[in-house]
């Protein structure tokens, strides 16, 4: 029983993943017709191969995607909230407005912690009370922060305040009255505040039209 | 069919996790046929191709979209299955029934060295009688063969799946398939 050589092994390898040279070939072929044993081996092969074929398609068993689904990881709640937040771009706008707002509001709580009212002719001040005297009459409105308001005379406009008391008196007040000690109510009033002067712009500039 | 999977990958890296349920609808029987062939084992192959996709979704930024993507997930799931298959090698479950061959377990067939008595072969169905000679082969082999004969996937292709230069993979499917040859010279 005579060898081949090795290379004739290495040729038919080549020739089954279809790249052996024509000139590669012709020597395999007459190998092939002369050597019972290499027959035999490339036989085995091509059988080799059609039985690795032949092995059936098999499938994902029932239910895979989803069980797939299941163990992904949940999308994390940071980008769970930028995904949000760059689908609504308005509501975006309108929290960060709020937020800055608040917090410059805030501020302005906390540093105006002073004493100071609206000046106006004939109050007098004691202490931390301002006072519209009996017989006195004020016109305009008076604002107090971080101090009391007695009125014992006439007041004709509205009152506001703030961080203090308005002390209910035998005088005659013809606005509003308004006490304000809470945070919340501050900043409150603040926004209803800027509500009424961008209101009042408007209806300025509607006036301006009409004229 | 890449157009409409990087379609789904776009959909997935802005956050749209549903957009990844078609995707592995897309690609679960491939992948799961790669991880079976090479796990030999239904539950494994299951788990190894789940935590493919689950790598995959992770990962889906770093996928470059001017390549294929199948080649990419199936080079994580080869990398995925030749782990296991390192892992587990000294692992047999000795006590389990080894496939048609009824009261026979793999302490029966040790002493073998792993090979199954001839009569045993011969009384195995034919499909069963593949996985089993693929399983035989080493890993490096087995992968080879898998991606060459059941997924019929080019050597080029196979050569990136398994990041090795195309010559080696030629070499592993030559070797891969003596190696059959001669499990299989029975036969």
């Amino acid at each position: 029983m005579k060898t081949c050589p090795d290379y004739i092994v290495q040729y038919m390898n080549d020739y089954l993943d279809g790249d052996l040279e024509p000139s590669e070939e012709r020597v395999l072929k007459e190998n092939l017709v002369t050597c019972q044993d290499c027959q035999q081996i490339y036989h085995e092969l091509t059988k080799t191969v059609a039985f690795v074929q032949s092995a059936s398609q098999i499938e994902a068993p029932r239910g895979f995607v989803e069980a797939t689904m299941r163990k992904l990881p949940k999308q994390n709640q940071r980008s769970g909230a930028q995904r949000w937040f760059k689908q609504h771009p308005l509501f975006t706008a309108a929290a960060i407005f709020f937020v800055l707002m608040s917090a410059a509001l805030f501020t302005s709580f906390n540093n105006e912690q002073q004493f100071s009212f609206t000046k106006q002719p004939n109050v007098i001040v004691e202490g931390n009370t301002v006072i519209v005297p009996e017989g006195e009459v004020v016109r305009g409105d008076i604002k107090v922060r971080n101090g009391d308001l007695r009125v014992d005379g006439e007041l004709h406009g509205n009152v506001t305040v703030v961080n203090g008391q308005y002390m209910a008196s035998s005088g005659v007040i013809t606005g509003e009255v308004e006490e304000i000690d809470q945070v919340f109510e501050w900043l409150w009033y603040n926004i209803k505040e800027g509500f009424k002067d961008a209101a009042s712009i408007f209806s300025n500039e509607a006036a301006l039209v009409n004229d | 069919m890449d157009a409409l999977v990087n379609k789904r990958i776009a959909q997935v890296i802005k956050g749209d996790q549903n957009a990844f349920a078609e995707i592995v609808e897309l690609y679960q029987h491939r992948l799961y046929q790669i991880c079976y062939r090479m796990l030999g084992n239904k539950h494994e192959a299951e788990d190894i191709a789940q935590e493919a996709f689950m790598r995959a979704y992770v990962n889906i930024h770093t996928f470059d979209q001017n390549r294929k993507f199948s080649t990419w997930l199936y080079r994580i799931a080869t990398n995925l299955c030749i782990d296991r298959i390192r892992k587990k090698k000294p692992d047999y479950y000795l006590d389990a029934e080894v496939r048609g061959a009824e009261g026979l377990n793999m302490y029966s067939s040790i002493a073998n060295d792993d090979e199954l008595p001839e009569d045993e072969l011969v009384k195995m169905e034919i499909q069963e009688r593949v996985q089993y000679e693929i399983s035989r082969l080493p890993e490096k082999y087995r992968a080879a063969i898998v991606l060459k004969y059941i997924e019929e996937l080019p050597l080029a292709e196979i050569s990136e799946i398994l990041d090795l230069p195309l010559g080696t993979v030629k070499t592993r499917i030559h070797r891969g398939r003596e190696a059959l040859r001669k499990q299989l010279s029975n036969l």
